[in-house]
């Protein structure tokens, strides 16, 4: 009864909680030896173990990957590069020793190409690319200066759209001397949300009438509607190259799918064999000292080949390891006889 | 209450209503009230008092509309808000844009919002109290209404009367014109005001005094002139003129002052002179300070730092982006954009463009919300201060305030600290203990033997307690519900059996009810001058019968009845009766429960209850029967009873002894009897109720006190009315008080004057010589100085006591001058002063009194355990030099091992010297104490008696030995040491020795001394103190703390911690402070750290983008980063890690150190963890860079991984950096970790075609597929953190500092480290600071080698080691000043020494470099301290010699230690 009453009389006594008091239950992890020790051990060796598993991984995709700038005069693409015709063909031969295990990924590559370019990346209209046909006639300023052209809005607009890659390729498989196309799978190659979601092209059939009264981008040779004369449903903004191009590298070299070979005779993949590739050489790349290359690849379950991966795991497990071993031998020896 | 929180906006509102008042006071120089009852029907203008400021308070700031303007203008100040607002702003400018320019505006929008909101909050909460005092009653006359009505506060005018009963709150400052009282007094309580919980008597206006009717305020037509509104609460002037033309002067004494109480007097009636804003209560309430904390400059510093971090990278980009550019020539390529126009932009342009474009991507570096993160840590941090239990004080029912906000890391990095004496270090609870009248000493040995009973209880009552109610609480976290029960037990037990609880439970009540405690009031008098009191008293009577002549009486028994007189009427002592209590005396009954056996203790230590309390045996039974219930009592039963026995025998002693010569014939009336109740004294100050209680126990007792006279009621005698001539109070400057009294037997006016002994000894009449009586007056003065050293050694304050017999002639002249100043509307203060210069001079001696002041508890400890942190402790202090010095020493501040340099000098030529030699003397102790083998050997003797037995290294003891020097310096020498050409020398020898004692300082002196220490030492400074002479140097230093105790606010109200107790400084000191300032540290420098890692992805990132600016990191999560997902977990750490918990910092207060050197935080911390936040960046931007390396990977799916992973490194980072984790740091990651991908995800879902140029739509979900994604998310963060973690792991395992140290004592369970604790402090000493540099012991070595050991040696060790090195300076303070003094040293010194050391040990040749001084160099026989005084004096004042309390011995001794 006389704790009721001293409750009254004690107002300002602080709450006694675990909390208040700061005494909320708590562990301190103690960077002590006998746990430091093997806990450094333990992951390096989990480390170890995933990078080698990432390594043999990454060991087993194939890749080919063929230059053909044509910057050197042996190069079969050297006289695309000095003339300017718009209509350059040249072939490049290659052999393959063993079976390319399909699915094989075919990319086209560019270097120094900075596609991160921060006004580059901002010169689109998301509007015009959702199929917004009002925005055909007024693109959005980012645009500029490929917003409009002889006082005609452009679509699509912007420097992204403007530099697209307009390379084409096909692939051949000699045999017997007599040349083979292998078939390219377009489709499917760029983000499902890219071709269904985020691109869309307006409701207009035909397709053409949406794009009166517009210029199409300068560097284009076709309007965006006849990309792929032999694929209506593959024209406009849904193009494949089209999306492929617009998502936007992170990095100055990079490589992006032009085509995967998933079809006929080529399903398992690309036999040995001679094959010779055919290229319509138009994007120039030699002013910026560029370079253009093909890549062949298969893919695993963690992408493309990269060995930095496995070898990252590797080498950082080795360190964990080794540190351990160093601090046990520091230990053994620094350590206070008072410890205990 | 309410009171208290107007707090910020004031300061703003008075200072504008201080320009208001100056544009009026142009037109008068004082305000002139009239009564608004003769205006009632004048309207507006017409009535002068509408012009001045109504009693409607408003605290708040703002207003509805004016809210937003002003609330910008106001946060546009801070200059990072500004930077801020320029950085969102440079988003709209579409050159350089990098981001949504909405989105940019966010962060800057979030802070000053979230400013906002608090800024609402504080107001709202400010306009709900004014509301509240607005809207409070009052009885205010209405003329329509012929009567009082009740009115609002706020609707209170000046000139309004204004009817005030018992116990009412004043709304306004009023000018009393009546009172019930039939003394036409007015009693108030200012506690809110001042914190003085005495009562005040207020006086009705002299003119209204003789008024027998009730006041009619329609009667009144006089009008007041008095001065215009200030803050000074104890002034107020003017007069009154009445309708004949009559003038009559009011003073302090007639005004009440709002927000003070009514009490004791049942209805006072008065007009209103001040309203509002103007009165003197709310002009002095000021806002909470504002003060910047060393670690916030430090910090600021670094922030300068990283803003030239981010112009560099900036500047870099810029470069590398014009030399891209530059490349290209005139060649563009397609990837290349141009201008809007189309035309090529020059390299040169873009450049400059860039520049500005990178620092709008870099602004995360500075970072946006550390500024309001570090505001919200503290104020959580002051909520745990707040909260903390131990620092809650239950007599007072109080606990600590944090009144600063943002200083609260200062707390951990103090290193000096300052202290006030009285009422800091004493509980300033004045006891009487001896008295010496006459020239005769009464040693009151029956009293002293009293206070001992009650000290003794005391300690054993704490020794039941530590058994019974502390083990359980310190052990049970989850039963506090049992440890509370426990502890209510044994409170109750201890209550009962103590009479010391009692007191401790009284003085509870006197802070509510100002009286004093037994201890104080009982006072056991001495049998030998009660025998004279009552032999002068019956032969008075008899004289007065027979009407001889006064001055027949024996002049020893005259003086013996003048002290009694003068102690009894020479104060402001009121005097109040429980026959008409107070409010709070009836709630005092109310509240404490009426145990039976409290009663019977009151009974058994009041003596006047004596009849009543004859049944001791029933009570102590009683007592023992109560202690069964509680269980925690049960360990010490024995101890319980025999405290028990041992009251009942002191008690029944004490009382017979006390009692026994009381002669029984005196008449029940002349005596308080028990019917009666006795009379409460309220004194200003403790020490006058002190001698009044003193007086009242050799039945000199005060009865009344009255404006204009004093009642004294005295055995024999009876009644006696002294009339009251004047009272000249007491102040600081004079440092005594007089009455002049008309005295009621002699008929002759007599002035009494008490006061401090240095004063009224130079005042005291020089004695005749020749003449007989002449030279007894020179013996009573010679051996009234005797007993005033002796009391002073004995710690007690000394007061003398004096009167001086005026004649008829003498009072007018006087009396004419005197009237003069008090009617005097300017400098009357002054003139008062001057008047009372003239009277109190050629004074008689009566005697002295000697009063203690008792220590407060855990004093000793406190200063101990803040020593071991490594904290200078200075005491300065207005007392005399000896009652300091013993004080000093029984709070353990002085140790007796100490050598004590004592300065005392009357001119700057003699303080010079004195310091001069001083500084010799230190220099060579340090040159060869350290090193001699003989000096090892007399302080290992030394030594088996230290706290610590057997201190491993003799050179450590050896080493501190150099430190342990005390120095006391008084007030004159601390004058001239303050001198520009002196302060350096005196700082050089104050730093050498251990504590410094400052007596007889002013409180100027004081804050100079703070200011000193301060500036030229670069140090954190932190005073203490009480009292208003304090105020000044809490004031200036960087923390300032008041404790609030008994001598009123001032010193609270100026201080930024206000403490119920001393001891509470060591908890808020050792653990609140550190765990503050390591808390706040650690988060500035993870702050620092996380920005730059996280901005320093997007600068690698440059490199691979043309340093176009283009960031993979996408704009939503580059924003946002700071502010949402890594915000949380730093503000829980930085609220509540703890890296060593609060037991052991408390019991190794070494670990405080590290606060004092700031070792969480130095500068070069800030580059190694910029060097850290590099390199992890570096690891994480590498890492996915070689992973996607020549991959078809876009940028967002690249650079949303980078952002997981720095965030998660970053995470880890603060993870590794968080030494406690409890619930809430796993909480707060997880939920960090689980809104950036929840955020991640609903971002990416939301839009496709929004948030250009990033349009990120998907990408996470796809990541969240790829499990490359996880295998970056694991490799990344770990490889990043791996040097971290192994530096850390090496450190704490191999290398650990003390504060690891002490974490893993935390890990052992608590009794092995209570044992560790205890047993083995040498061993934890020699753990914490090892590697002492191990002198050899015995060889001969000479002088000066060992002393380059000595200054090397310590230089070399870490800083970390440095631990237990005595006080810190900044840089290892023991190699520095070594160095200095060595380099200073002159070689011819130290040639002379070295023979003198090594060769001959008792040879005292040494000394010639200090023969010019008169050096007494004594060892003490045995525990008495080694003591080294200096007195140079070119004359030498008094002939009786100051004696220092400890420098008694044998010169041979003393030889042989000053030669060692």
């Amino acid at each position: 009864m006389t704790t009721m009453k001293e409750e009254g009389n004690y107002a300002n006594r602080p709450s006694n909680t675990a909390f208040t008091q700061q005494r909320l239950p708590a562990w301190q992890p103690m960077l002590s030896a006998g746990v430091v020790i093997p806990g450094f051990l333990l992951i390096g060796l989990a480390f170890i173990g995933i990078g080698v598993g990432l390594l043999i991984t990454s060991r087993s995709i194939q890749v080919l990957e063929l230059d053909y700038t044509g910057t050197e005069t042996s190069s079969p693409c050297y006289q695309c590069t000095m003339s300017n015709q718009s209509n350059c063909v040249c072939k490049l031969s290659f052999s393959i020793g063993t079976l390319f295990k399909g699915p094989v990924f075919f990319y086209y590559g560019l270097t120094n190409y900075f596609q991160n370019q921060r006004k580059y990346g901002v010169s689109k209209d998301f509007n015009q690319l959702i199929g917004d046909v009002s925005y055909f006639k007024s693109p959005s300023s980012d645009c500029q200066p490929y917003q409009r052209v002889n006082g005609k809005p452009i679509v699509p607009c912007g420097a992204i759209a403007n530099s697209m890659f307009n390379d084409t390729f096909k692939l051949y498989q000699i045999i017997n001397g007599k040349e083979e196309l292998v078939p390219f799978d377009g489709k499917g190659i760029a983000w499902w949300t890219d071709y269904n979601i985020k691109y869309r092209n307006p409701d207009y059939t035909p397709l053409k009438n949406a794009f009166n009264d517009t210029e199409k981008p300068v560097f284009w040779t076709k309007p965006a509607y006849e990309l792929d004369t032999s694929d209506a449903s593959n024209n406009g903004f849904i193009n494949q190259d089209f999306l492929v191009w617009m998502r936007r590298a992170a990095l100055p070299n990079f490589r992006k799918l032009y085509r995967r070979i998933t079809e006929g005779n080529y399903k398992d993949g690309l036999p040995a064999g001679n094959y010779s590739l055919e290229i319509s050489y138009n994007y120039p790349v030699i002013s910026f000292e560029g370079t253009k290359k093909v890549t062949f690849s298969n893919v695993s379950w963690m992408g493309g080949q990269n060995e930095f991966l496995g070898i990252a795991y590797l080498v950082i497990g080795s360190m964990c390891v080794v540190m351990s071993v160093v601090m046990l031998i520091v230990y053994a020896k620094f350590r206070f006889p008072e410890e205990d | 209450m309410a009171r208290e929180n107007e707090d910020a906006g004031m300061a703003e509102d008075v200072s504008k209503a201080k320009s208001q008042r100056k544009s009026k006071a142009k037109e008068t120089k004082t305000r002139t009230v009239h009564a608004n009852t003769l205006h009632d029907f004048a309207k507006g203008e017409e009535n002068p008092s509408r012009r001045y400021a109504n009693n409607r308070i408003k605290t708040t700031k703002y207003t509805v509309l004016s809210f937003l303007p002003k609330n910008l203008f106001e946060q546009f100040h801070r200059l990072a808000n500004v930077y801020f607002v320029f950085i969102a702003l440079l988003n709209f400018v579409p050159v350089v844009n990098t981001f949504l320019p909405e989105l940019a505006l966010a962060p800057v929008l979030f802070i000053l919002s979230v400013t906002a909101i608090k800024d609402i909050w504080e107001d709202y909460r400010r306009h709900r109290s004014d509301m509240e005092i607005n809207h409070m009653d009052c009885l205010v006359y209405s003329r329509a209404e012929k009567g009082y009505v009740e009115k609002y506060w706020k609707e209170v005018r000046v000139g309004d009367f204004i009817r005030l009963r018992c116990n009412e709150i004043l709304p306004a400052d009023v000018l009393l014109l009546s009172s019930s009282d039939p003394d036409r007094l007015c009693h108030i309580e200012t506690a809110t005001l001042d914190g003085e919980t005495n009562l005040k008597q207020r006086q009705v206006v002299r003119s209204f005094f003789d008024l027998d009717c009730d006041f009619d305020p329609l009667k009144y037509n006089s009008v007041i002139e008095c001065e215009k509104p200030n803050n000074d609460l104890n002034r107020f002037r003017g007069y009154i003129i009445h309708q004949s033309g009559k003038k009559d002067a009011l003073y302090k004494e007639n005004l009440l002052l709002r927000g003070c109480t009514i009490r004791n007097t049942e209805e006072a009636v008065g007009i209103v002179i001040y309203a509002g804003h103007e009165t003197k209560a709310m002009l002095n309430n000021n806002g909470p300070r504002y003060k910047r904390s060393k670690l916030e400059r430090q910090m600021n510093v670094d922030v300068f730092w990283c803003v030239i971090i981010l112009l560099v990278m900036c500047l870099f980009a810029a470069l590398g982006h014009g030399l891209w550019m530059f490349q290209y020539g005139d060649k563009r390529p397609v990837f290349d954009v141009l201008s809007p126009e189309g035309t090529n932009l020059s390299p040169i342009m873009s450049a400059i463009y860039l520049f500005l474009t990178m620092i709008i991507v870099f602004q995360v570096l500075i970072p946006i919300s550390l500024f309001v993160s570090i505001e919200i840590v503290k104020i959580c941090q002051v909520y745990f201060i707040h909260q903390d239990a131990d620092l809650y004080d239950e007599e007072t029912d109080s606990h600590l305030q944090c009144r600063a906000l943002n200083i609260t890391e200062d707390l951990g990095q103090m290193q000096y600290i300052f202290s006030d004496k009285t009422g800091t270090l004493t509980e300033n609870k004045m006891v009487f203990r001896r008295c010496t009248v006459a020239g005769v000493e009464y040693s009151h040995d029956a009293n002293a033997k009293r206070i001992a009973m009650y000290q003794e209880m005391d300690s054993e009552e704490e020794e039941c307690i530590s058994h019974g109610g502390t083990l359980p609480r310190r052990d049970s976290v989850g039963s506090h519900q049992s440890a509370r029960v426990l502890r209510s037990h044994s409170t109750k037990s201890h209550r009962r059996t103590g009479s010391r609880a009692e007191a401790k439970r009284a003085s509870i009540l006197s802070k509510h009810t100002a009286f004093s405690s037994p201890m104080e009031k009982d006072i056991t008098p001495d049998p030998q001058l009660l025998d004279k009191v009552n032999d002068c008293s019956s032969q008075l009577d008899f004289m007065r019968l027979h009407s001889q002549p006064m001055s027949q009486l024996p002049s020893d028994l005259s003086d013996v009845f003048d002290f009694f007189i003068a102690l009894t009427i020479c104060n402001t002592v009121v005097v109040s009766s429980p026959n008409q209590p107070r409010q709070k005396v009836r709630m005092r009954f109310e509240l404490k429960s009426p145990v039976k056996t409290i009663e019977d203790f009151i009974k058994r230590f009041t003596p006047s209850r004596l009849t009543s309390g004859s049944n001791n045996s029933s009570s102590s039974s009683l007592n023992r029967s109560s202690n069964k219930g509680g269980s925690s009592m049960q360990s010490c039963p024995s101890a319980e009873s025999t405290l028990t026995k041992l009251n009942e025998e002191q008690s029944s002693s004490v009382m017979e002894h006390a009692f026994s010569p009381a002669p029984p014939s005196y008449d029940g009336k002349a005596f308080c009897t028990p019917d009666e109740g006795e009379l409460r004294y309220e004194a200003e100050s403790p020490d006058e109720a002190a001698l009044v209680y003193a007086a009242r126990a050799y039945k000199c007792s005060l009865v009344g006190r009255l404006p204009d006279q004093v009642t004294v009621e005295l055995p024999h005698l009876g009644k006696l009315n002294f009339e009251l001539l004047h009272t000249l109070g007491f102040d600081s400057t004079r440092k005594r008080m007089s009455v002049v009294v008309r005295h009621p037997l002699t008929d002759q006016i007599t002035v009494y004057t008490k006061g401090a002994d240095s004063v009224i000894m130079e005042l005291i009449r020089p004695p005749i010589t020749g003449n007989s009586k002449g030279r007894r007056q020179k013996k009573i003065l010679c051996r009234t100085q005797n007993y005033l050293n002796l009391y002073a050694a004995d710690g007690l304050r000394t007061l003398c006591i004096a009167k001086k017999v005026l004649s008829k002639d003498e009072y007018a002249r006087w009396l004419q001058h005197h009237l003069q100043a008090e009617t005097a509307i300017q400098r009357r203060e002054e003139l008062l002063f001057e008047s009372a210069l003239r009277l109190e001079t050629n004074l008689q001696l009566l005697g002295a009194t000697g009063i203690e002041d008792r220590l407060q508890d855990g004093v000793p400890e406190t200063i101990a355990s803040l020593r071991k942190a490594g904290l200078q402790i200075w005491v300065l202090t207005g007392d005399k030099q000896e009652t300091a010095v013993n004080i000093a020493y029984a709070c353990k501040l002085l140790d007796p091992e100490e050598e004590l340099l004592t300065l005392n000098a009357d001119s700057q030529e003699a303080c010079k010297l004195l310091l001069e030699e001083s500084l010799h003397y230190i220099q060579a102790k340090f040159l060869c104490s350290s090193g001699d083998a003989s000096a090892k050997d007399f302080h290992a003797n030394v030594s088996s008696f230290e706290i610590y037995p057997s201190s491993p290294l003799s050179s450590h003891a050896a080493s501190d030995s150099v430190h342990r020097l005390g120095l006391v310096i008084d007030g004159r020498t601390l004058a001239y040491a303050l001198d520009a050409s002196l302060e350096d020398t005196f700082l050089t020898v104050a730093r050498s020795c251990r504590s410094v004692l400052c007596c007889r300082s002013t409180p100027l002196q004081k804050s100079m001394v703070v200011k000193l220490v301060r500036n030229k030492l670069k140090v954190m400074t932190l005073a203490i103190g009480d009292g208003a002479n304090d105020v000044s140097m809490i004031q200036v230093a960087d923390v300032g703390v008041g404790i609030s105790g008994q001598e009123g606010m001032q010193a609270v109200m100026a201080s930024d911690f206000a403490l119920p107790r001393f001891r509470y400084l060591q908890k808020l000191l050792l653990v609140h402070g550190h765990w503050c300032y390591s808390r706040l540290a650690n988060m500035i420098l993870y702050f620092f750290y996380k920005n730059a890692m996280f901005v320093a992805l997007i600068f690698w990132y440059q490199f691979y983008c043309g340093f176009s600016g283009s960031a993979m990191i996408d704009q939503w999560y580059l924003i946002f980063f700071n502010l949402m997902f890594s915000s949380f977990p730093q503000l829980i750490s930085g609220t509540l890690d703890k890296d060593v918990s609060a037991e052991t910092l408390q019991q190794l207060p070494q670990l405080y150190t590290s606060g004092q050197n700031s070792e969480e935080y130095k500068p070069y911390m800030f580059w190694m963890n910029m060097i850290d936040a590099f390199y992890q960046s570096l690891v994480c931007f590498f890492i996915p860079y070689f992973a996607y390396t020549d991959s078809d990977v876009d940028l967002f799916t690249w650079g949303t991984p980078i952002t997981t992973i720095a965030l998660l490194t970053i995470l880890l980072h603060l993870g590794i950096e968080t030494k406690t984790w409890t619930w809430m740091n796993c909480l707060s990651i997880a939920f960090s970790v689980a809104l950036f991908f929840t955020v991640a995800l609903c971002y990416n879902a939301s839009c496709p075609t929004c948030y250009p140029p990033s349009n990120p739509y998907w990408t996470i979900q796809r990541l969240l597929q790829d499990p490359v994604f996880y295998l970056l998310c694991t490799i990344a963060p770990v490889a990043a953190l791996l040097p971290r973690y192994f530096y850390r792991a090496c450190h704490s395992t191999l290398f650990p500092n003390p504060v690891q140290v002490g974490r893993q004592l935390d890990k052992l369970p608590a009794d092995t480290r209570r044992n560790i604790l205890s047993l083995s402090r040498v061993k934890m000493g020699s753990w914490l600071s090892p590697r002492q540099p191990s002198l050899p012991v015995g060889k001969p070595q000479n002088c000066t080698q060992k002393d380059q050991r000595g200054t090397e040696a310590p230089a070399k060790r870490a800083g970390a080691e440095s631990v237990q090195q005595g006080p810190a300076h900044p840089p290892d303070p023991h190699s520095s000043s070594l160095k200095e003094l060595g380099a200073k040293n002159d070689p011819l010194l130290s040639e002379e020494l070295q023979p003198a050391s090594t060769k001959d040990p008792s040879d005292p040749s040494w000394v010639p470099s200090t023969q010019m001084d008169r050096v007494q160099l004594n060892l003490p026989p045995s525990r008495a301290p080694p003591c080294v005084t200096y007195v140079r004096s070119s004359e030498t004042a008094l002939s009786c010699e100051q004696t220092p309390p400890c420098s008694r011995g044998t010169t041979a001794e003393a030889e042989l230690y000053t030669a060692v």
